[in-house]
This record gives structure tokens, C-alpha cells and sequence, in this order.
């Protein structure tokens, strides 16, 4: 056993590509399955959540205009620096889930395997949801599926990472950027995707992770003017009815979830990107 | 400017036997409604039509339990080419007693026969048509290897194409497998109450559509009834999120189709003439009472002068008044209420500081009437350039640069649809690409295919109506 002191690390958010504490200098204490005690991280406020929105939007333009191809190699470069940490991964997930570490190296590699998956859709989702549109007269239509905006993601309370990143890789993958509230009780696997985010091609404000509480920031995202959309998949239910009734207020898309947290390992199809894509129509006459 | 005087060219009305009262269609077949009843005008006379039962909780519970029985015994398990097959004999139908139609919309709605005519039945039928396709054909709609219906639809339609929101509805819903309880909009009830003389002609089993007329509360009863699996509107931005809030919590599905405000983009290299014919369609087509016209004109600053210049003339031309002649473009406002809030948005127009323009030229004694009409000197903040008026007044506002002109056309809580006017073929598919629409018409405007799907971004609502897209609206997938 060495006899060197450790370097702790001080868990900040990651807020439009930088690593900011919490405006209100909160943190709270993180704990392992059987109550140890493993870090502690950023408690974020609704003004962080805020700044979060902000950056979000502000990066939406680059992100959205980017080509279907530069967003999955970017992407991709996420999952190639995804699984160099995969060590740190497996060790948070064991900690946080209460898991063996081969059955958390498991769900590390799932979730890697997954945002590969999602990688991959990025110059595919035009030719399987868009069309050209044989209107009966003379002009030449199609429809071509577009990102919704800014979606407010609450990611699942139990699976920490492979969870987070089955709610996550969609919404970036379908051209969104995000606001993401991690697993209050589990959020250390988020934290350590932030820092992947930034030291990868992704650029600051796509995609901004509080840690933090759902029932807390929540409420704000769901009636803010400038979030498009949210994934109620970390609620639990009374919350989750309230949050889809204020979105109401502004329209937002609302993705429910189901009563029990669902196993994140099945086949996720495309249920979870249909949800953040818009369809736009085009038509022009056709003529000499 | 001299007109050409044109001698009456009215549509006969003899074609169509309106009741003196209606009851409502359900389970196949017209009952008397337990609410009170109430009577729908022609709004170009003031003339009462007749008298219209109202559709009370009681009523809307015996619609659901008759859609849902029909979709457990006979819609759900019939065989998918069969239900196709019923879907083209409506369409057939429809195509039969169109004229029947055509002048019952105009009586019931206000909008000129022209476009009675020629569009909204047309597309009506198309409509059943084109769906009546699909309902055997569903594995190969994207969702899946056996997307199944959800059950139970109720849907919510608005009083400014009666006919053709009702087949946006019915049609994907029961090609998908779903029956149907559809309310429509207590200002223009008969053409749906002719529709169910239609399924009854066609021997649509009982059940699969029921037609419940009545106003809000009624509404309010199909969309909040629990035995509904999925809610569809079409309306003002205002009801979608009251309608969304009492979704909220439950296990049902929403569709919303809701306001717009939409900008019609000119460039300075745009051809004037075309131009003008496009924002003339886009924003007095059916008295400007559409969702997505075109009631926001961003015109080129050096081209501005000439593009108002040459609308003015135009729209000295446009004959406004007897919906039912043939040769009129613009009809009557479709209800007192909405001329009021015509007048009331306009009178912001003027005391906000835009300079308002109408024709010369007399309104009809009688009836709800609103000259076209063109706000120029406008500003962004204004409410005639923020608030969907519903109505066939057009604000105009200037634009330097293609940039500038984006932003402006995006700056609304709205994204239903959008136009661009340009002759540079990159331009306008840059322009295209970046408007934050639903719909975007380059070089024309208001053009609509049951093939091409329809809906909004941002406050306009959520899901599309037609195309093989609109089928998800109304299919469980397990993908």
C-alpha cells in the first residue's frame, strides 16, 4: 500500500463547455449503496438551470446547422473517449448501483455500445423519416425531419449511466442540444460524462449536466419559454404528471415515462428520437 | 382603378335539403342530444339553418362505449383490405354528392363556393382516398413490423374547413384501425352531420364514427373521457394547452394542430406579379380564416414599395361578398364572435401605429363582413404582427438582409408554416432550411396533399396530419 496522499477531486457542473460550481454554492453528499460516503457534488439551482438553458440555446444554431455526418463522427469520438475512461465508468457504476464490477463493466459497455448505436443515426434519420411527397399537382415536395430545439432531459434515477446515456445519445443525435439533470442519489457516472463531452469534439453548450434534483430544477424547465421539449424519464410519477401539466403552457413535446424505470438494455428502436424531431414540409412548383 | 362588372353567377342551393333539426350520430344511427340544442347561421345572411342537438356527458359516454364496442367487435378484427375498402367508398362518395357538400359548406361556413368547390371537398375526398391505401399496407409505414391501432379517438375540429379537418381525423384514424367520436365546431356542424349519412350510405359499421356536435363543454367531455386513447385538435393555441394540461397524467395520446403566424418572405429578386398572387392566396384564401396563412409579409426594403403598390391593385379586384356567387373571393366572417375579434386586433393595428389600407367598395347589409385588409409601417412588437388575427388582414414589415429576414420570420411563439418569394434556387433552399416551420412554401403558398404531411414547430403544436408521418399519430409501434 502506497503511502501517498490522494489528489481529490472537487465535482463541479458542466455548463456550456466549462466546469462551474453551482451559482448558490450548494453541494451535497454522495454515497455509495451501502452508505459510504464517495464525493460531493454540485447541488444545482434553478438559476443554474437557467444558464443551462441559455447555453443550450446558443449552441443550438452550430450544432443543428452541423452536417448529419459531422455530428456522428462527433459522436463517435464521444464513444472512442467513453471507453478509455471505461475503468472510472465501472467503478462509479459499481459504487452507485451496488453492483459487481463485472456486471457494471457490463452495463459500461452497453452504454458505450449505445452511443455507437446513436453515432450511427445521425445521416440516417432523413432517408428512414423523411420523404418526397407525390402531391397531386405541379410541384416537387418533401419532407425532411428537423431537431426540435432545446430538450430538458431528467434522466433515470437508477441506472446511472447506461440510463443516462439511452435518454441522452438520442437527443443529441436527432440534432437537439441538452439540459440534463443527472440521478440525484447516483450522479458521479454524469459527472464523468461531462468531462468526456469536454475533452472530446463536442462543442460547449450541447450539452450541459446538472447534477442535482429533478423535483427541484424540474418544474423551472418545464415551464421555461425556451426549452422545446422534455424527457420525464428520472420523475416519478406525481412529479412527472405535474411537469407535462405546466409544459403544456408553452407546447413543449413531452416524453413520458413509463411507471417503473424501464430495463435500459432492450432494443430502444426509435422511440426516443421520434420524440425530439419535428417534420418540415417543402413544396416548389415545378415549371419552365 | 375600373373594375369589370360581372353579373350575379349564384350556385343554386336547391341541390342540398338541409333538416330544420339534427340530432347526434351515434352508434350508426341519429339520436336526439340531451343537452340544449342549438342553431347554426349562414353568416353571409344571418339566416338560421337549422337547429342542432348538443352532445352532454351522457351523450359523449354513449358515443365512446359505442366507438369503443366497434373497435373491440368489429373495426379492430376486420380484415385491414376490408376497412380499406370502406375508406374508398366514402371516398366515392364524397366525390358523388361533392356539389351537395361544396354548397352546404359555403351556407353553414361562409367561404365562397369557389373554394368549397374546388378545394375543400376535392381534398376531402382525396384525403379518404389516399388513406384508404395504407389500411393494408401499415407494416410498411416505418413503425414497425405490426403497428397496432390505439383503441379510441377523439377528436376536435374547427369551424374554417369543417369538411376537410374532419377527413384530416377520421381518415388516418380509421385506416389505422381506430374508431372515432368527432365534435365539430358549433358555428359549422352540417357538413359532418351530412357525413354521417355518408358512413350510413357507405354501411360503415355502427360505431366506427360517431359525430357529436355541441361547443366547448362538449369538446371538453370527448377529450377528457376516460375511456378515450387518443385525443386529436385542431384549433386555437389557447384550448391546445388547456387541452394538453387535462391530458396531462394520463395514458392518452395527443395530436395538436394549433395557431400560426406565418411569414411570407419577399426577396427583391422575386417575380412581383407571382408574388402578389401568392400573398393575396396566402393571407385572404378562405377570409384569412387558416392556420397557416400567410399573415406576416416580409418584403425586401427595396422592393417594398412596388410589392405594396401592386398588392393594393390587386387587392382592389378581389370581389368580397355573396359566398355563394361563383365568382366571389372573399366570403363572410365566419361568426359575430370572430368579426369582433377581428375588429378588436385591428384597432390595435391603428393605435399602436401601423397605417392601415382597405379597398374601396360597399359590405353587404347583412351578415359578418370584414374588408381584405393591409397594415403597413408595422413593428415587430405590434399585436397585429405577434397575435394570429384569424382573418384577412396582412401586416407588412421590411428586411435588409437574408439573415435579418429569418430572424424576423422566426421570432414567434408560432412555426406552422412560412413562405419564401425568390428566383435564386441555393437561396431559397438556404432560406428553407433554416425557418422554424412545419411547412414551408417556396414560391407558392397555402398548397395542401393528403401526401404531404402537415403540422407545427414551437407553439403551433406537436404531430403531423398526413403523409406516411400522420400515421404515427394514430398507431402503437414497437419501434
Amino acid at each position: 500500500m502506497s503511502d501517498r496522499l490522494t489528489v481529490r477531486k472537487t465535482y463541479k457542473l458542466y455548463l456550456g463547455g466549462a466546469f462551474p460550481r453551482s451559482e448558490s454554492g450548494r453541494t451535497y453528499e454522495v454515497h455509495d449503496t451501502k452508505g459510504h460516503f464517495l464525493a460531493n457534488a454540485a447541488w444545482a439551482s434553478r438559476k443554474d438551470g437557467r444558464d443551462a438553458v441559455v447555453a443550450a440555446r446558443g449552441a443550438f444554431g452550430k450544432w443543428s446547422g452541423a452536417t448529419a455526418y459531422n455530428r456522428g463522427q462527433v459522436l463517435y469520438r464521444v464513444a472512442e473517449v467513453m471507453e478509455g475512461r471505461a475503468a472510472q465508468f465501472t467503478e462509479e457504476v459499481a459504487a452507485g448501483e451496488g453492483l459487481s464490477t463485472a456486471k457494471a463493466r457490463a452495463a459500461v459497455d452497453a452504454a458505450i455500445d449505445r452511443w455507437v448505436w446513436y453515432a450511427g443515426w445521425t445521416d440516417k434519420l432523413a432517408a428512414v423519416l423523411g420523404s418526397t411527397n407525390p402531391v397531386a399537382g405541379p410541384y416537387f415536395g418533401f419532407s425532411v425531419p428537423e431537431p426540435t430545439g432545446v430538450v430538458a432531459v431528467l434522466a433515470p434515477q437508477r441506472s446511472s449511466l447506461l440510463g443516462l446515456v439511452s435518454v441522452l445519445a438520442p437527443v443529441l443525435a436527432a440534432g437537439n442540444t441538452a439540459v440534463v439533470v443527472s440521478s440525484k442519489e447516483r450522479p458521479l457516472p454524469a459527472i464523468t460524462l461531462g468531462e468526456v463531452l469536454a475533452t472530446s469534439d463536442v462543442p460547449g453548450g450541447v450539452v450541459n449536466l446538472l447534477t442535482g434534483d429533478a423535483a427541484e430544477i424540474g418544474p423551472w424547465l418545464a415551464e421555461h419559454a425556451d426549452v422545446d421539449a422534455i424527457d420525464l424519464a428520472g420523475a416519478p410519477a406525481p412529479l412527472a404528471m405535474e411537469l407535462e401539466r405546466s409544459a403544456a403552457g408553452t407546447i413543449k413535446r413531452v416524453l413520458r415515462a413509463p411507471a417503473e424505470e424501464p430495463d435500459w438494455s432492450a432494443d430502444p428502436g426509435l422511440s426516443r428520437l421520434r420524440p425530439f424531431l419535428e417534420t418540415k414540409s417543402v413544396w416548389h412548383p415545378i415549371g419552365v | 382603378m375600373t373594375m369589370f362588372e360581372y353579373a350575379p353567377a349564384p350556385e343554386s342551393r336547391s341541390i342540398v335539403d338541409i333538416r330544420p333539426s339534427y340530432g347526434l350520430f351515434v352508434d350508426g344511427e341519429f339520436a336526439d342530444g340531451t343537452g340544449t340544442p342549438f342553431t347554426t347561421v349562414n353568416p353571409a345572411t344571418e339566416e338560421v339553418l337549422s337547429e342542432v342537438a348538443t352532445g352532454s356527458d351522457e351523450d359523449v359516454d354513449r358515443a365512446v362505449r359505442a366507438a369503443r364496442r366497434a373497435f373491440v367487435k368489429t373495426w379492430g378484427p376486420m380484415r385491414p383490405a376490408d376497412r380499406g375498402k370502406y375508406l374508398f367508398r366514402i371516398a366515392r362518395l364524397l366525390q358523388e354528392r361533392a356539389r351537395e357538400f361544396a354548397v352546404l359548406e359555403t351556407l353553414d361556413n361562409g367561404k365562397p363556393i369557389r373554394e368549397s368547390r374546388d378545394v375543400d371537398v376535392p381534398l376531402a375526398a382525396a384525403h379518404f382516398f389516399y388513406h384508404a391505401g395504407w389500411a393494408d399496407k401499415l407494416e410498411h409505414a416505418g413503425l414497425g413490423p405490426a403497428p397496432r391501432p390505439l383503441g379510441v379517438a377523439g377528436q376536435v375540429i374547427p369551424w374554417n374547413f369543417p369538411l376537410l379537418m374532419l377527413a384530416w381525423k377520421v381518415a388516418p384514424a380509421l385506416a389505422t384501425g381506430n374508431t372515432v367520436v368527432l365534435k365539430p365546431a358549433e358555428t359549422t356542424p352540417l357538413t359532418a352531420l351530412l357525413f354521417a349519412e355518408i358512413c350510413q350510405q357507405a354501411d360503415l359499421p355502427p360505431g366506427v364514427v360517431n359525430i357529436v356536435t355541441g361547443a366547448g363543454e362538449t369538446g371538453r367531455a370527448v377529450i377528457s373521457h376516460p375511456d378515450v386513447d387518443k385525443v386529436a385538435f385542431t384549433g386555437s393555441t389557447e384550448v391546445g394547452r388547456a387541452i394538453a394540461r387535462a391530458v396531462a397524467g394520463t395514458e392518452k395520446r395527443l395530436t395538436l394542430e394549433l395557431g400560426g403566424k406565418a411569414a411570407n418572405i419577399v426577396f427583391d429578386d422575386a417575380p412581383i406579379d407571382q408574388a402578389v398572387e401568392g400573398i393575396v392566396r396566402g393571407i385572404f384564401f378562405n377570409q384569412g380564416h387558416v392556420c397557416c396563412a400567410g399573415s406576416r409579409l416580409l418584403v425586401q426594403e427595396s422592393v417594398h414599395d412596388d410589392v405594396v403598390a401592386s398588392l393594393q391593385r390587386r387587392i382592389g379586384t378581389l370581389r368580397v361578398g355573396d359566398p355563394m356567387d361563383k365568382n366571389t373571393d372573399l366570403g363572410a366572417i365566419n361568426s359575430a364572435e370572430q368579426l369582433a375579434r377581428i375588429r378588436e386586433l385591428t384597432a390595435y393595428g391603428e393605435t399602436e401605429g401601423a397605417t392601415c389600407w382597405q379597398p374601396e367598395g360597399d359590405l353587404p347589409d347583412r351578415g359578418f363582413w370584414f374588408k381584405p385588409t393591409v397594415f403597413t409601417d408595422v413593428s415587430p412588437a405590434h399585436r397585429i404582427a405577434r397575435d394570429e388575427v384569424f382573418g384577412p388582414v396582412l401586416s407588412v414589415m421590411t428586411f435588409r438582409t437574408p439573415d435579418e429576414a429569418v430572424a424576423k420570420a422566426n421570432n414567434s411563439t408560432y412555426g406552422l408554416s412560412a413562405g419564401v418569394w425568390s428566383e435564386k434556387g441555393s437561396r431559397i433552399l438556404k432560406i428553407t432550411d433554416q425557418l422554424r416551420a412545419g411547412v414551408v412554401w417556396a414560391n407558392t403558398f397555402n398548397e395542401l396533399d393528403p401526401t404531404s404531411p402537415f403540422g407545427g414547430y414551437k407553439q403551433s403544436g406537436y404531430g403531423r396530419e398526413g403523409g406516411r408521418q400522420g400515421l404515427a399519430a394514430y398507431l402503437r409501434s414497437d419501434s
